[in-house]
């Protein structure tokens, strides 16, 4: 009888084959190694910090700075300032550059992307060996090769090359006009947000009206002649009633150098040609893939419904090809911001530069510091990373 | 029915001659017609493309090519005021100092170890990148173990004297380990055999690889502060992809495994990484590293580093790994679940042969990334190929004022021609491999 039983039972297995009983084991070794790991990390850490006599904690960022720094946002002074001002100029140093640098290299890797499926053979083929070149020499190389040849034929201050209309250009960069504004200046602004609303407010009445009738307005030129338009007219009516709102402060040649007016620092403009040019390769390739992408039925279809060739890319077309674009483009944006990190390079005072270089020497502090910095890098990368998953369900095909 | 249209009646008699073929069809001028000069608009953009290469491509051959010096043994040769020429390029600079490029300042009786070394690393890479190569298992072993170690003897000399102490330990934990797998295979109740194999095996090769990195082969010594220019940059490359292979494939299994734990560090670990620059991952690899040893230990400062590199790229190669895991069918895994075999069969056998395969075109571009990001490591100081043209560039033998161009135009080359041949490669790949799925 027992014998039966024994047959009929499933036989007895041991715990150690439980794939759940096995996971957790793994798990915890795991936890356990990388625990260990940290563990004798940290101790060492403290252990070697007390032996160097470097203070811990985040109160560094009170101390006087000490230093200077060649492009400033906010007030910034050797004396006067302490490390937290530094980091927050290099933060905006670092935010400045890449937001200049997305805007240009936006405009030049469209152009770029569109040419490489140019059908002009010429353009096409030029388009191909700028995107083959480009991305295949690092970046550093670039900013090198980009920092000498802006530098490079740029004379001393005192011979500075007088452009008119207030522009010097010297090796010390380029000095232009600071605007000073008064205090009327508070309209311009306010008209640009009056030009935006009216120009919302004016699409959502042609998108309407052209449901209705099927007529079209010229939504284009009516939002540019309002978010345009509108300041401009504003600034010239203010003028002319005598009140100007903006005055020009011009730089003047001194002896040595040139005071007043804005300075362009030739690293700010080799680091941006360089992130501009470069990440212009990349955007082109996506911008070609995402063409691409839309089949041509869709072209033909829209053409079959009488649609202009104009009006296929427009309607058609680009909405299609953007759903593929945006995220490698955002990826892109991301990869442009990281990279102006490699300022540090050609001595851009950037958030590396001036925290993880000059700060980092100064106070020793490598934790504290290494933490702050990657913490802002991390925080821009996973906030766009963020949106970029809300817009990816908002625009994703809606499947039965 | 009768129609009012007048037919004409006219009926040719005679057959017309053939008109001649139109001239302008096919031949270059009608393709210049077709292709450049279609319409008013690709007329214009034709003569401004034409406008803009005749502006920058004549002077840029006329600096690297025509005007260029090509000999000379110092500055002289390249500055108008000694004499020279200073309105090309100073390819006599290059020339000059293309050792100090190539091995940075290594020991110079010693330099053959790294031409040996370079040799090894094109068998390596041509046997694993060759897709009919025979034996590519054999390539893989050779690549990831062998070709590690004897670079390792190679390039320092080997002969890390490890004492008998030392020995003595390793003999310990290798008895160990053995009895810790037969212990297991004793409770699991399996044979004992594979357990002793496997256990055997790893202490063998653990064992192996000490011992010929213990073995004074009678190199000198060089150390790693002599080694510079195309040599480091191969090696942190090489580093780095020998490291970023195994270390991404592991995350990227962690990243798709069931088990929460396993999941959440490997998600850390990579978007951590993915979220911050090079820079600052090499930066605290250099100022923190040795902050978290015991103070007595040291970290070689060309170390530094690789490691720093080596875990930059594994977490982009673990996302291109995933990509192929996911592409995988599920009809694969069950497949291979259903065959009975156990979760390291599955992925050994079944999915990681065909996925790894399918992402060789993105592995390629990872390491295309890696390469170009080697250039940071000048950064922190290590004499790569760029640090040893900053470093030449100052160098008052050579100064003249198309030093730093040259320079620059030579790295640019450097990288462009590895670079180029690796995205060739890829896009061969992907031809071939898209071959199977074209109707």
């Amino acid at each position: 009888m027992q014998t039966v039983v024994s047959q009929t039972s499933p036989p007895k297995k041991s715990i150690l084959y439980d794939p759940k009983v096995r996971g957790v084991f793994y798990q915890v070794l795991l936890v356990a190694i990388v625990g260990y790991l940290f563990w004798i990390a940290a101790t060492n850490a403290i252990e070697n910090l007390q032996r160097a006599k470097i203070a811990s904690g985040f109160g560094f960022l009170n101390n006087t700075a000490g230093f200077d720094i060649s492009q400033t946002l906010i007030q910034f002074s050797a004396a006067g300032s302490d490390y937290g001002d530094a980091f927050v100029v290099g933060l905006l140093n670092t935010l400045i550059v890449s937001a200049i640098g997305i805007f240009f290299t936006t405009i030049l890797g469209f152009l770029i992307g569109i040419a490489r499926l140019s059908r002009n053979w010429m353009v096409a083929k030029v388009a191909m060996v700028y995107v083959e070149t480009l991305r295949n020499i690092p970046l550093l190389v670039q900013l090198l090769f980009w920092y000498i040849a802006v530098l490079g034929p740029l004379p001393q201050p005192r011979n500075s090359i007088e452009m008119g209309a207030g522009f010097f250009l010297n090796s010390r960069g380029l000095f232009m006009a600071r605007p000073v504004y008064t205090a009327d200046a508070w309209a311009i602004p306010a008209a640009l947000v009056i030009g935006l609303v009216g120009s919302f407010i004016y699409r959502r009445w042609a998108k309407a009206q052209q449901e209705r009738t099927g007529r079209q307005s010229p939504v284009g030129l009516v939002t540019l002649g309002l978010v345009l338009g509108l300041p401009i007219l504003t600034w010239i009516v203010l003028a002319i009633m005598g009140a100007n709102p903006i005055s020009f402060e011009l730089p003047r040649k001194g002896t040595f150098n040139l005071t007043g007016g804005m300075q362009i620092l030739p690293e700010f403009v080799a680091l941006l040609l360089g992130l501009t040019t470069y990440t212009a390769a990349f955007i082109a390739e996506v911008v070609r893939a995402g063409i691409l992408a839309v089949s041509k039925g869709q072209t033909e279809a829209a053409g079959s419904l009488g649609l202009k060739p104009g009006q296929t890319l427009r309607l058609v077309v680009i909405p299609q090809a953007m759903r593929v674009i945006i995220p490698p483009l955002t990826s892109q944006y991301l990869n442009l911001t990281k990279n102006s990190s490699l300022a540090v390079a050609i001595g851009y005072p950037d958030l590396v530069q001036v925290f993880m270089g000059t700060v980092l020497n100064q106070t020793g502090q490598a934790i504290e510091v290494v933490v702050i910095t990657m913490g802002v890098y991390l925080t821009i990368s996973l906030v766009t990373s963020a949106l970029m998953n809300i817009y990816n369900r908002r625009v994703a095909i809606v499947e039965r | 029915m009768s129609t009012t249209v007048d037919i004409p009646r006219f009926v040719r008699a005679k057959q017309v001659e053939a008109l001649p073929p139109p001239n302008l069809a096919r031949g270059p001028i009608a393709w210049v017609r077709e292709n450049l000069f279609s319409g008013p608009f690709n007329t214009l953009l034709t003569l401004v493309v034409f406008y803009l290469l005749y502006v920058s491509v004549p002077p840029l051959v006329k600096f690297l090519f025509i005007d260029a010096v090509w000999s000379g043994t110092d500055r002289a040769a390249c500055r108008a005021d000694m004499g020279g020429s200073e309105t090309g390029a100073c390819w006599a600079f290059i020339r000059e100092k293309l050792g100090y490029f190539t091995y940075g300042s290594y020991t110079v009786s010693e330099r053959w170890r790294v031409d040996i070394f370079f040799a090894l690393l094109a068998i390596g890479v041509g046997w694993l990148l060759w897709l009919k190569a025979p034996r590519r298992d054999l390539g893989a072993v050779y690549f990831f173990w062998l070709f590690p170690i004897l670079s390792y003897i190679l390039l320092t000399g080997g002969n890390s004297d490890f004492s008998g102490r030392f020995w003595i330990g390793f003999l310990i934990f290798g008895v160990l380990l053995i009895a810790l797998f037969a212990f297991v295979a004793a409770i699991l109740k399996t044979s004992l055999r594979p357990a002793l194999i496997i256990a055997g095996g790893i202490v063998a090769v653990i064992g192996i690889t000490l011992a010929l990195m213990d073995i004074d082969f009678g190199l000198r010594h060089v150390p790693t502060s002599l080694w510079g220019g195309i040599l480091v940059t191969l090696l942190v490359a090489t580093v780095g992809i020998v490291f970023s292979l195994p270390f991404g494939i592991l995350l990227a299994l962690g990243r798709r495994s069931k088990l929460p734990i396993v999941r959440m560090a490997s998600v850390i670990f990579i978007e951590f990484v993915r979220g911050v620059p090079l820079i600052t991952v090499l930066i605290m690899a250099n100022t923190m590293l040795p902050l978290f040893l015991p103070g007595d230990m040291t970290v070689d400062r060309l170390l530094r580093p690789l490691i720093g590199t080596a875990l930059f790229a594994s977490a982009y190669m673990a996302e291109v790994v995933r990509g192929g895991l996911q592409a995988m069918p599920k009809g694969q895994y069950e497949g291979a679940m259903s065959l009975g075999l156990n979760y390291p069969q599955m992925m050994i056998l079944i999915i990681l042969p065909q996925a790894l395969r399918i992402v060789i075109p993105g592995i390629v571009n990872t390491f295309i990334g890696l390469f170009k990001d080697t250039s940071l490591v000048a950064i922190v100081g290590i004499f790569d190929v760029v640090k040893t043209i900053e470093a030449s560039r100052i160098d008052p033998n050579w100064a003249a004022p198309t030093i730093g161009l040259t320079g620059y135009a030579f790295a640019a080359l450097f990288y462009f021609i590895f670079c180029f041949g690796m995205s060739r490669y890829s896009l061969g790949v992907e031809r071939r491999l898209a071959a199977g799925q074209k109707r």
